[in-house]
This record gives structure tokens, C-alpha cells and sequence, in this order.
């Protein structure tokens, strides 16, 4: 085997090098800079700091308020969607799931602003209170966002369900209720799972909707490190690592939990193509 | 019948929700009034001519263009040779080559943009073009490699032997058998890194040097951090001319689908 043999498994190697250098080096460094001080001794501080502030612990709380409450509203109004697209002829599926998808092609900034025009406007003709509620600004922003982030991974799964099995159901004498709830509802469940990560890892991170749309008083955790990393003291760097490392803590639990690893689920990008 | 229409009313309430902000917008961008919720009774193109003259505006979409442009092409030759590779490797390398690829979709994007900061003052690697470049390569390339993983396993396998069985070196039979087999993955892969680099914020504002700005951080800056920004009317413009962009697009590629689909089923 001379050292020119082209072989497709070796392919691997530069991908692999890359991997190295820009994904897993960095986050190497993340826990380096979470345990340090400003002068590279080992400390538990970063973490101890961060908990005992209650203005991080009031972040955290309104984080999971605003999290918990967009990724609810944007099941509640998807699932419908979903179902009725779902259930309707080749055709008419088509064209309506391209006009759920065509939103998420805008640019992510200027259609979080475009909500913020909205609402002035609402607010110039006197239905709306942009200044006072900027708590609901953000949750309606969060929700015009992700919906058919939310809508796409319900339908897929709802799509693929064996038409058989709501016909047993029926056959078996339960009544289109009964059918729901029995058979269509528990099969589409991993479609509200991956509903469910789409929307809830966002909205406690992706601060551009709740600075756009929150008048600078909305606060998430994503923010926050920004924060960390803006106001450039010494050691706000490794702070802000800290409050990081925290979040990956987290996100991995929960997709090992949910075993998003293994199924090769490909969020974001995938319902677009 | 009244479930139907119904069931159409709720659709259509929820697709006005999904486009009003955007119409809005379009309607606003040939008023000559700068501020939305006042009407002024002239209706021409001055907030497009606005935009056509802020040189810093246009700077923003053919740095963004650019962008998308050239990180997906690198994400895609990357992700390619990344999930050929570890296709035909060992099962347990594939593993952990797939979880680690898996790392940047699943991890928050605030996480990885910061972590990719901490690389460039750690190598002191000052920010410029080329840290914003590989920090496109970083958020898309997982993409282009999960959308090239499934027609490598559709692919027959028997394809590349016969390659070889023919006399063809590894390299040729990889070129002219194994890349046109999975090109649908490839080029899928491709539109998706495009637009994810279009729409991202954050790793942008991380990576980026102070100097460049793309579409999303100009936009950014002027909506959330300063409410009188005097660009606001031309971006109105520019989100009418995206709005547009996308709408031919889909229509043209609809359009042509249909086409092949009808002269498949003429065949």
C-alpha cells in the first residue's frame, strides 16, 4: 500500500481534521475558559457567581416562561394546520404547505422587524400597546417565527401514518374522537418532539426577536453571554463560558434523552428543500 | 361541507398572521411616507431609490450574497468528502464521525458562535473575512452532510465496484460514479447551507470584523439597537424586493417541475 492509493474511507481524514480544529477544539476551549479565572487558575467561581446573582436567576425564569409559552402556542396552532394539511388531496396539500413554508425564506432579521412594523402599526391605529407589552411582543414574534418550524416535522410525521389504522379504529367502532386520540395522536408523536426542539432551544437562545421586538427589557439566556462577551472585562469571558457550558449541559441531556443523535434528524435547514 | 370551510378559514387565519408583517411592508415600501402608521397620499418608488443610494446597505447584500455563496461551496465540497468518508468507514468510526457532525445542528447557535470567538483570540487570529468564511463552513457543512448521507446509502454499492472491476482508478470511479449517484444529496445540501448563511445573525456578529456588515447584522442594528435609524424605509424596500425574489423563485422552480413531471408521465 503505497501512500498515494487513493482509498474513499480516507476521504474522512481532512473532514476529520476539521472537525478537530473548529468544533471540537472550541468547545475544549469553552471548558477551559468556564473553570479559569482571568488569570488561568482553576475556579469553581464562574459557576457559583452565576447562581447566586438573582438577576441571572430572573433570566433564567423568563427564558423558560418565554420558551415554555411560544413552544406551546406554536403546537396549539400547528397541530390543526398540520392535521388538516394532512387530510386534504395531493394538490391542495402541496400549494398550502409552500405557502406555510415560503415566511421561512425571508431573512430572519428583517422578518423579526417586519413584526415590529406590524405592531406599530397596530399601535398607531390604537389596538395594540408596543411600549407596554413588550413581553407579548416577543412571545408574537417567537410564534410568527418558528410556526411552520413547528408545522413541517407534526405533518411529516402525520403524512407518513397508515391511513389502515385509522380505518381499523373506525371499523372497531370508535368514533372520529375516540380515533384521534387513540391512534393519531400517540403516532404523531415524535413529530411533536422534534416540534418541540425546533422551537424551545431557540427561543431561550436567539436574542434578535427579543431585542427587536422586547424594547431592550426582555432578557434570555442567549443575551445574557452575549452580554458577557460585550462588556469585555476580565474575566466576564470565562463567565459567559460558564453560563455556556451550563446551556450545553443541558442541550445534550436532553437530546440524548430524546436520542436526537442517533436518528440523523436534520432540523433547521431540511423542510426548506 | 362546513367542516371544509372551516377547516380552510382556520388555514387561511393563520396565513395572514404568517404574511401580514411581510405585506405590510410591501404596501409601506411604495408610500413616500418614512414611517409606518402615517399614510402620505403620494405613492412612488423614493423608498426604493433610498435604497439604491445607501452605499452601506448595498455593501450589506453583496457581502451577504458573497457569503452564502462561497461558505456553501466550501460546506459543500466538505461535507461531500466528509460523508463519503465516513460512509465506507469502520461502523464505530462512523459513529463518532455522525455524532460530532451533529454537534453544530444540535448545539445553540449562541454557543458555537462564542466558542468560534474564543478560537480566533486564543490564536490571536484577528476577525476578519476569512474567520466570518469558516464560520459559515462550521454552521452549514453538518447539512450538506446529512442531506448527502441517505443517497450514499440508496446508492448500489455494486456501481463502484464494477468501476473498478472495469479498470477505472478509486479517484475516477469516486468522480464519475459515486458523485453524479448522490448530486440530488449534494445539491439539496448546497441550498440548504445557502440559506442558513443568509438568514444567521449571531455567528456573523461574532466572527465578523468590524468593517463587514451582511443583511442580517445592518438590519439588526438598525431595528434593535436604534429605533430612529434613518435606514429603516430602505430596508422596507429591500425586504419588499426579497419578498418578491421568493416568490419568482418558487413559482420558476414549481413551474418547472410540473414541466418534467408532465413530460415523465408524456413518456
Amino acid at each position: 500500500m503505497g501512500p498515494l492509493k487513493f482509498s474513499r474511507k480516507n476521504l474522512g481524514i481532512p473532514y476529520a481534521l476539521f472537525m478537530l480544529v473548529f468544533v471540537l477544539f472550541p468547545l475544549v476551549l469553552i471548558v477551559f475558559y468556564a473553570f479559569t479565572d482571568a488569570n488561568g487558575h482553576f475556579t469553581i467561581s464562574n459557576f457559583t457567581d452565576f447562581f447566586s446573582r438573582s438577576s441571572n436567576l430572573y433570566v433564567l425564569l423568563i427564558s423558560f416562561a418565554l420558551a415554555v409559552l411560544t413552544t406551546a402556542i406554536c403546537l396549539i396552532i400547528a397541530y390543526p394546520v398540520a392535521y388538516i394539511l394532512a387530510k386534504s388531496g395531493a394538490k391542495t396539500r402541496n400549494v398550502y404547505l409552500l405557502l406555510f413554508i415560503l415566511p421561512m425564506w425571508i431573512n430572519f432579521v428583517l422578518r423579526t422587524a417586519a413584526m415590529k412594523e406590524l405592531l406599530f402599526a397596530l399601535d398607531s391605529i390604537g389596538i395594540y400597546n408596543v411600549t407596554d407589552w413588550y413581553f407579548v411582543n416577543t412571545v408574537i414574534g417567537m410564534v410568527y417565527d418558528y410556526l411552520p418550524f413547528t408545522i413541517l416535522p407534526i405533518y411529516t410525521v402525520l403524512i407518513k401514518i397508515d391511513k389502515n389504522v385509522m380505518e381499523a379504529s373506525t371499523d372497531l367502532g370508535a368514533n372520529g374522537f375516540q380515533t384521534f386520540v387513540r391512534t393519531t395522536l400517540p403516532l404523531s408523536v415524535p413529530g411533536i418532539i422534534s416540534a418541540v426542539t425546533m422551537v424551545l432551544l431557540p427561543s431561550t437562545t436567539s436574542y434578535v426577536i427579543s431585542d427587536t421586538l422586547g424594547n431592550s427589557k426582555v432578557t434570555i439566556i442567549g443575551k445574557l453571554i452575549e452580554n458577557q462577551f460585550n462588556i469585555g472585562t476580565a474575566d466576564s469571558w470565562h463567565t459567559g463560558s460558564a453560563i455556556s457550558l451550563i446551556l450545553l449541559f443541558f442541550i445534550f441531556g436532553t437530546m440524548l434523552l430524546t436520542g436526537k443523535f442517533t436518528e440523523n434528524s436534520n432540523t433547521r435547514g431540511s423542510g426548506l428543500w | 361541507m362546513v367542516k371544509k370551510i372551516l377547516q380552510s378559514t382556520y388555514l387561511w387565519l393563520i396565513l395572514i398572521f404568517l404574511y401580514a408583517p411581510v405585506v405590510l411592508l410591501v404596501v409601506y415600501s411604495f408610500n413616500a411616507s418614512t414611517e409606518i402608521g402615517s399614510w402620505s397620499k403620494e405613492w412612488n418608488f423614493s423608498l426604493y431609490k433610498m435604497l439604491f443610494t445607501d452605499a452601506k446597505i448595498l455593501n450589506a447584500i453583496k457581502n451577504t450574497i458573497f457569503l452564502a455563496l462561497s461558505s456553501s461551496a466550501i460546506a459543500t465540497i466538505l461535507g461531500t468528502i466528509g460523508a463519503i468518508g465516513m460512509y465506507y468507514s469502520k461502523p464505530k468510526t462512523f459513529r463518532i464521525f455522525n455524532t460530532i457532525t451533529q454537534i453544530p445542528i444540535v448545539n445553540a447557535e449562541i454557543v458555537t458562535a462564542i466558542s468560534l470567538a474564543l478560537v480566533c483570540s486564543m490564536l490571536l487570529f484577528p476577525r476578519t473575512y476569512a474567520s466570518l468564511l469558516i464560520a459559515h463552513v462550521v454552521l452549514t457543512f453538518p447539512f450538506v452532510v446529512t442531506s448527502v448521507l441517505p443517497k450514499l446509502k440508496q446508492m448500489d454499492p455494486n456501481l463502484y465496484e464494477a468501476g473498478l472491476d472495469l479498470g477505472a482508478s478509486p479517484l475516477k470511479a469516486l468522480f464519475t460514479i459515486t458523485i453524479p449517484e448522490i448530486s440530488p444529496g449534494i445539491a439539496s445540501g448546497f441550498m440548504i447551507a445557502i440559506t442558513l448563511s443568509l438568514d444567521d445573525y449571531i455567528i456573523t456578529n461574532f466572527t465578523k470584523p468590524s468593517t463587514i456588515d451582511t443583511i442580517s447584522t445592518y438590519a439588526y442594528n438598525a431595528y434593535a439597537k436604534n429605533s430612529a435609524n434613518t435606514s429603516i424605509p430602505a430596508l422596507r424596500a429591500l425586504s419588499a424586493i426579497i419578498f418578491a425574489v421568493i416568490i419568482i423563485s418558487v413559482v420558476a422552480v414549481n413551474l418547472s417541475a410540473n414541466k418534467k413531471v408532465r413530460e415523465r408521465e408524456g413518456k
